[in-house]
């Protein structure tokens, strides 16, 4: 039994709609290759002059020394922390923020203040670690109570070590939120003592 | 004798402290040009703090060369499991070494008579004069290939000797881009050598001293403009750099042939490489931009076309002609380093083709066209 011999047509390579056309002129290489050599030599001998004449010569923002003048307004830059009229933080310490955060930047340490039954919890430490931090603002999202905004500015760390890249609680607080913050607080109450939830409980009762 | 001894230490000195500044500074200069060509400042953090003081010099980034310098010898050396440690530990010194050596016989500067320079010095010197050149050799060109030919062996052992696939196909490719160019850039000169007559790189120069048609000055670039350009793409070819970089291509080979080295070694494979950019531009500079010679410069001042003559001594004209010839060469290093910035990477196939259908028969016609003009002028220049 004799195999009929495999017969393959020659590999015809496809057409397609957009081939790309060179004139003869492109296609001799050569002046072409001679075009861009003066093209990046005119912008290399402009951005010399430039520099010679001590101007500007380069579009690049020299960072830790000059900031971009154009962040957008809804730039994520750093956190900062709102505060309520009496100037004590907001957060309170719920850990939500830190529970989203992808990065895991974000440490909390939380407190007791029996003196405001409103937000018993408060956090004693709020820290953002900045070396790691991925400017997602998920923590924004996550947080109940409008506690941590980003703001367009950004955090000037700049350094050589991984542990100057912190930002603490009272650095996040310099934001002053008065002409802000649209919900008005009710004042303050006070403190609650044992005897009143005695009598809390004397009035809901039924009997 | 003795005079001679020093005078050769002296050139030799010279020679290496030039070399290897040149490649430490082209490193600066990279990165410099090819940020101001793309619209960037360019390296310029690292400093060096005088002692005890809080000045930090930067200079516009100069030092960036010296912590890369620092970074390769801190490094780990690293050692892969390969079969051939001796060719994997020589492979950097052969391609390092070659690159030096052409430099012997390449001329630096014109004739230089220490006794006049020196006249407390006449009587030692005794009336000799010293071309400056460290080997003053007959065959100047063809100890040129060989050296530059024996850097091949050093990408290929490389490649070879490191026992990694990607290398492997770098030695390859290394070998048979060299082999393939460095035959163009041998067919390129033999123009020249037809018109100049010698291969002695001195002989040469110095028959570049004249003037053409009154105004243009003799160099190479005037009589062979053709082989210039064929040359110069050929040595930069040579060179494994972007638009040749194909041994090295990193898309493709992660790090071609030397991709198994690291730390040092690894640097004396791109400090070879910065080196030749400066032999390459010597080698331009030898052959066709006159060498040392300034235009109408002669050994005894300037004679300008309109017949006026400017005299100089001997010591101004020898320094004149040294300055001369190194601002040629970092011209041209100026240029090579624009065009790796400029030109996007050849496919392989492409560069190949490109050396043996393109740049071969266009040299072969270059050196036709020369040889039947020299025969219509019956005989030498």
């Amino acid at each position: 039994m004799t195999v009929p011999p495999v017969r393959s047509a020659p590999y015809k390579r496809k057409e397609y709609w957009n081939e790309p056309t060179m004139t003869w002129w492109e296609r001799a290489y050569l002046p072409e290759i001679l075009r861009g050599l003066a093209i990046t030599t005119g912008i290399f001998l402009r951005n010399m002059g430039r520099w010679i004449t001590g101007r500007r010569g380069a579009v690049t923002t020299y960072y830790p020394e000059e900031k971009r003048p154009d962040y957008a307004p809804l730039n994520r830059g750093k956190h900062i922390l709102t505060q309520r009229p009496d100037g004590s933080p907001q957060c309170i310490a719920c850990n939500m923020c830190a529970t989203v955060c992808p990065a895991k930047v974000i440490e909390i340490e939380a407190g007791f203040d029996e003196n405001d039954p409103a937000h018993p919890k408060y956090p004693i430490r709020f820290e953002i670690d900045y070396s790691r931090c991925v400017f997602c603002g998920l923590c924004i999202e996550a947080c109940p109570e409008d506690a941590i905004r980003m703001q367009p500015d950004v955090p000037d760390l700049v350094s050589g070590d991984r542990y100057n890249m912190w930002l603490t609680m009272d650095e996040m607080l310099t934001w002053n939120p008065k002409q802000d913050v649209a919900k008005p607080y009710p004042p303050k109450p006070v403190a609650l003592k044992l005897s009143d939830s005695i009598q809390r409980g004397r009035d809901s009762s039924t009997h | 004798m003795m005079p001679d001894l020093v005078v050769s230490l002296v050139f030799i000195t010279y020679a290496l402290v030039v070399l290897l500044s040149f490649g430490g500074l082209l490193t600066w200069v990279e990165r410099k040009q090819a940020a101001v060509m793309s619209d960037r400042i360019g390296a310029n953090r690292a400093y060096i703090r005088i002692p005890f003081t809080n000045i930090r010099l930067i200079w516009l980034g100069l030092f960036h060369g010296m912590a890369d310098g620092l970074k390769m010898l801190l490094k780990e050396n690293f050692k892969p499991r390969t079969h051939d440690a001796v060719g994997y530990f020589l492979a950097p010194f052969v391609v390092f070494a070659p690159v030096l050596l052409v430099f012997a016989v390449i001329p630096f500067g014109g004739t230089l008579d220490p006794g006049r320079l020196f006249p407390s010095l006449a009587s030692w010197f005794a009336g000799r004069t010293y071309p400056l050149q460290i080997a003053q050799l007959d065959a100047g060109l063809l100890i040129v290939f060989a050296f530059s030919g024996l850097t091949i062996i050093g990408a290929m052992l490389a490649g070879w000797s490191s026992e990694n696939k990607f290398s492997l196909l770098g030695g390859l490719r290394a070998g048979s881009q060299m082999i393939s160019y460095e035959l163009v850039m041998g067919l390129t000169i033999m123009g020249l050598m037809l018109i100049y007559g010698t291969v002695d790189l001195g002989d040469i120069v110095r028959q570049q001293s004249g003037v053409i048609a009154g105004v243009l000055p003799a160099w190479g670039v005037f009589m062979q403009p053709f082989g210039a350009f064929l040359f110069l793409t050929a040595a930069i070819a040579e060179n494994k750099r972007i638009p040749f970089d194909l041994p090295e291509a990193e898309s493709e080979l992660v790090a071609g042939y030397y991709t198994e080295y690291s730390a040092m070694k690894m640097g004396l494979f791109m400090f070879a490489e910065f080196i030749q950019i400066a032999i390459v531009g010597a080698l331009f500079t030898t052959l066709f931009l006159g060498g040392y010679n300034l235009p109408f410069m002669t050994d005894a001042g300037f004679v300008l076309p309109g017949g006026r003559e400017i005299a100089m001594s001997h010591g101004l004209v020898i320094v004149l002609q040294m300055i001369g010839f190194l601002a040629k060469v970092f011209l041209m290093c100026v240029l090579q380093i624009q065009i790796r910035w400029s030109l996007p990477r050849f496919r392989y196939d492409q560069m190949l083709s490109f050396a043996w259908k393109m740049l071969l028969p266009l040299s072969l016609a270059n050196l036709c066209v020369t040889a039947v003009f020299m025969w219509l002028r019956g005989g030498m220049a």
